[in-house]
């Protein structure tokens, strides 16, 4: 009836029909049905997922380092078993230590860089962003691999050379110990120092340092006195991110820190997670790294939130680039060093050793052999099982996650829920635990029975969700940020409910924001391992898994099979999200 | 009927009373603007007649059926209504056809009907051309022309629009006015328009409702409100005007050197004895030689200052004595000199008391 009383042409009729529209009525009450909205129940079923996907891990974590294993009492013994011996102790003091160093070497290796690329006129600036990136998406123990090969003590490309140069006995460097750690944590690490003071150098406005200059200051006390001071704080920002990212890695030190015997924490998580498995006390043994990470993201906020950052973050006008003249080229050297020592060397070696039958055999036409990447692929069922796993795992984490995220961003944009803050505050929260203290607390809410979900995908999946919903949520929150509330109001006056106008209007603009969110988190979701390493079954195991399984086994040539195979789908995929999204998609940071 | 009645509304956010004691009633068709300063309100009135605000007191008829209480409120998309928002709202994933055709999609309409009726409506406001253009290749008044024809096109029952000329520059909001207008000549649809400039609500306005303080201080038609203004806010916020205080005797009312009898007043007074009227420059009369009175109020004194603005002169006539100062426009061929001695002829009818 309405849509033909619509239909019709005098205005007489169809201002009638849209009468039929209302449907109050004469007493002033407004029957439930047409107040109803079935948004309503979809943002109350947000609500119980980050329930279960955030609030039960953390809490089940710290309620299970409190609970006797076997009576099910309040304890404190969990703790006294994990700090009680001084060796438990020592690898936590041993893990700051390395934490300290491979932050000095991240700014050794990133600020130079970042006040090149952003600042001056060095040559390949271009290239020395991508080279950055490139260290930065590629997986942390595959770096330890190729770094492996070039400098084991006894087989390692560099000690050879060195041995064959100079006829010496001794080898020139040995990976396996604590530098070789701290520089294998660095090579991945200094690139979040490089995004943000990048970020910071090109939000400095030439006028403050011209301003300087007229009062009388030379280059170097403006230097000193106005660049310094304004990009300090993200300098921090930087420093305090990679300190905890490299505290809480597992992957580099389960191939370095044993033959380094050098232990640290993720280690001594590992034990307890072994035989016999003593869930309660490696979540006891991982609340200090809760809260280290906790008060120093605290201590983050509060230097970002000074006077200093503001006047980095008052946009930039014009800048100019400081000519190097006759430093160019020894300026873009220092950038290619660090390149070789972060991405070209130890992946160079890493794939070639993927194409030969032994890999200390070097290039030659007799060793050549694409047999590796035939076992990985087709013969050997784990890995071959196991990049499905991931490749299927990245997707539907990143798929879940965002939606997930975009669902609650909506609500807290548009304030659909009292208490939505709360909802914000949950999708952001994982950000604060490190990966393996979540896997603990996810094995401890539901790896066994009553849920017994050990040993499934789908415990990996919800595990990866939460890690990477920070992501998720902060791509989301800036793309609904950027839309409008009027372009949603004017869907719901024309006669569309809030679902229309989310599916007609706001998905779609959203959809870039969208697509590279979802890249954001498929990269490291594709390579996880921190999260893994305690979630995985003996059939579900992942790529990065199964490498440390065959690095264990010794078996380097399939294992660098299997990791170019890992990085050539992650390459494409950064690849795809640079065509989608622009050079700078993960390079541009909110501090 | 589809008239649309707001009784004893009103809106508070925390402590900011929004909106307080609103009454207004509009007939079928009729076009009624809310006109006051920033922050009075308007705004918030107008997004309780569309539904996106509940109202804290009083109700919202259309139809004589109550779409909004503070009990119970109808939702936007169920209220038949449409909204020209300030930020134009154009859906830039859309053309400018699919902008235009989306309300009557939603409400099932058949293909070629949709197409006729688009059709219809692009060619009323001069974008039938433009139907496959994206949203981000039009111009500004373009974008506005786009608002308005998918606002129309599904024959709302009431036409909500927030100050949908504020981004537009000056030519263009001119001769956008007059289009406004003229769509509603052609259809007739009830509208509610929202805005702070008052030559607008002026050109486009059947009745004007002007707003101060979250209240509604007088509603009339435009001619009505600038000859006629109730209170002191409605006479200094439309136009410029004079205020002269007086004090009543019995049938007269005494100001400073002359009196006027009550009845010779524009409006009946109220009771009271202290009372204030306005007077415009533009119903004063200036002269450098005494007039003669003819029943008027003649009184002298001299130009204490004066201005040339282009089309009018702006004089400040101090009369003798201690009578306040009075702003006087005058055509630009009457020149008197600053400081010469002036009469002034004051039209008792023009005196408008006010509360
Ligand atoms: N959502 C809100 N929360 C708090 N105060 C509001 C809100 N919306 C409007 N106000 C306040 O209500 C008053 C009227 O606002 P508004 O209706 O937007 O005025 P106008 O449209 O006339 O400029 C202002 O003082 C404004 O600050
Ligand atoms: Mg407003």
């Amino acid at each position: 009836m309405r849509p033909l009383a619509l239909a019709e042409d005098s205005s007489m009729t169809s201002i009638s029909s849209s009468q039929e529209a209302v449907s109050g009525t004469r007493s002033g009450r407004i029957s439930l049905a047409s107040r109803f909205q079935p948004a309503s129940l979809l943002w109350l079923a947000l609500a119980a997922v980050l329930v279960v996907l955030v609030v039960a891990p953390i809490s089940q974590l710290v309620i299970t380092s409190f609970t006797h294993p076997d009576t099910g009492a309040f304890t404190l013994q969990n703790y006294v078993e994990a700090y009680g011996r001084p060796r438990h102790v020592a690898a936590l003091f041993n893990t700051l230590k390395m934490g300290a160093a491979t932050v000095v070497l991240s700014l050794i290796f990133a600020v130079p860089v970042a006040w090149a690329c952003a600042r001056t006129d060095m040559p390949g600036r271009t290239f020395a962003r991508l080279a950055m990136l490139g260290a930065f998406i590629t997986p942390p123990y595959l770096g330890a691999v190729g770094w492996i090969l070039l400098a084991g003590p006894n087989a390692g490309w560099i000690n050879r050379i060195w041995i064959e140069l100079t006829g010496a006995t001794e080898p020139l460097v040995n990976i396996f110990t604590f530098w070789g750690l701290v520089l294998v944590m660095a090579s991945n690490t200094f690139f979040l120092i490089f995004v943000f003071t990048t970020t910071a150098f090109e939000m400095i406005n030439s006028e403050m340092e011209d301003a300087a200059n007229i009062l009388g200051a030379g280059t170097w006390k403006t230097a000193a006195k106005i660049t310094f001071p304004l990009i300090m704080p993200a300098i921090l920002g930087g420093a305090l991110l990679t300190f905890l990212i490299s505290i809480a890695l597992f992957g580099v030190p389960a191939l370095l820190s044993i033959p380094a015997r050098y232990p640290v924490v993720v280690m001594q998580l590992s034990e307890f997670f072994g035989f016999p498995l003593r869930v309660e006390v490696a979540a006891a043994y991982s609340i200090p790294l809760l809260l280290i990470t906790v008060a120093l993201l605290g201590l983050q906020r509060l230097i970002l939130s000074r006077r200093g950052y503001t006047a980095v973050s008052g946009k930039g006008g014009e800048r100019r680039m400081v000519k190097l003249g006759k430093w160019r080229w020894p300026m873009f050297a220092y950038v290619l060093l660090v390149a070789a020592i972060t991405l070209f060397l130890p992946f160079f070696v890493l794939i070639m050793a993927a194409f030969s039958k032994v890999w200390t055999s070097g290039f030659a036409l007799s060793n050549l052999t694409l047999r590796n990447f035939g076992y990985v692929l087709f013969e050997h069922s784990t890995s071959q099982k196991a990049l499905i796993a991931s490749i299927s795992l990245g997707a539907a984490s990143a798929t879940i996650g965002i939606l997930l995220a975009l669902g609650v961003a909506y609500i807290v944009q548009r304030k659909l829920l009292p208490g939505a803050g709360v909802l914000a505050f949950l999708c952001l929260a994982p950000f604060v635990i490190p990966g393996i203290v979540l896997a603990i607390g996810f094995y401890a809410a539901y790896a066994l029975p009553p849920v017994a979900l050990y040993g499934t995908y789908t415990l990996l999946a919800l595990a990866f969700i939460t890690r990477f919903l920070p992501i998720a949520f902060s791509a989301s929150a800036s793309g609904i940020r950027s839309i409008h509330p009027e372009m949603e109001e004017a869907v719901r006056i024309l006669g569309g409910g809030r679902l229309t106008a989310v599916r007609r209007v706001v998905a779609p603009l959203l959809q870039r924001t969208l697509a590279g969110g979802w890249l954001l988190i498929f990269v490291p979701a594709a390579q996880e391992l921190s999260t893994a390493i305690f979630l995985v079954g003996p059939t579900t195991r992942v790529v990065s898994v199964v490498l440390l399984d065959m690095s264990e086994e010794g078996r380097l040539e399939l294992l660098a099979a299997l990791g170019t195979v890992l990085l050539v789908i992650i390459v494409a995929v950064v690849a795809l999200g640079i065509r989608i999204m622009g050079r700078d998609f993960m390079l541009r940071r909110e501090l | 009927m589809t008239g649309l009645a707001l009784r004893g509304l009103g809106r508070r956010f925390g402590t900011v009373e929004a909106v307080k004691d609103v009454d207004l009633e509009l007939k079928e068709g009729e076009f009624v603007s809310l006109l006051g300063p920033s922050g009075c309100g308007k705004t918030t009135t107008l997004r309780m007649i569309a539904g996106f605000i509940e109202p804290n007191a009083g109700t919202i008829e259309l139809g004589g059926k109550v779409i909004s209480s503070p009990s119970a409120s109808l939702p936007p998309e169920k209220r038949g209504m449409s909204m020209i928002f300030q930020s134009y709202a154009i859906w830039p994933n859309m053309t400018v056809f699919e902008n235009v055709a989306f309300g009557l999609k939603l409400r099932r309409l058949g293909r070629e009907e949709i197409r006729r009726r688009v059709g219809e409506i692009l060619d009323i406001v001069q974008l039938g051309d433009l139907a496959d253009r994206y949203p981000a290749e039009l111009s500004g008044g373009q974008q506005q022309r786009v608002a308005l024809a998918r606002a129309v096109v599904i024959r709302p029952a009431v036409l909500l629009l927030d100050e949908p000329l504020s981004n537009l520059d000056a030519n263009l909001r001119e001769e956008m006015r007059f289009e406004i207008r003229r769509m509603h000549d052609e259809l007739k649809i009830t509208t509610v328009y929202v805005t702070h400039d008052q030559s607008e609500a002026m050109v486009t306005s059947d009745r004007i409702a002007v707003m101060n303080k979250g209240r509604i201080e007088q509603v009339d038609p435009p001619v009505e409100l600038y000859m006629r203004p109730r209170t002191r806010f409605v006479a200094s916020f439309i136009g410029r005007t004079n205020f002269l205080e007086a004090k009543r005797e019995r049938d007269v009312l005494v100001f400073d050197g002359f009196s006027v009898p009550v009845s010779a007043l524009a409006i009946p007074l109220a009771d009271g004895n202290a009372v204030t009227v306005s007077v415009r420059p533009h119903a004063l009369d200036l002269s450098a030689q005494q007039p003669a009175a003819n029943g008027r109020i003649v009184l002298e004194g001299k130009i204490a200052r004066r201005a040339f603005l282009g089309d009018t002169w702006n004089y400040l006539f101090a009369p003798a004595g201690n009578g306040a100062a009075l702003i006087v426009s005058a055509a630009p061929h009457k020149v008197i000199e600053d400081g010469a001695p002036a009469w002034l002829t004051i039209d008792p009818g023009q005196l408008v008391p006010i509360a």
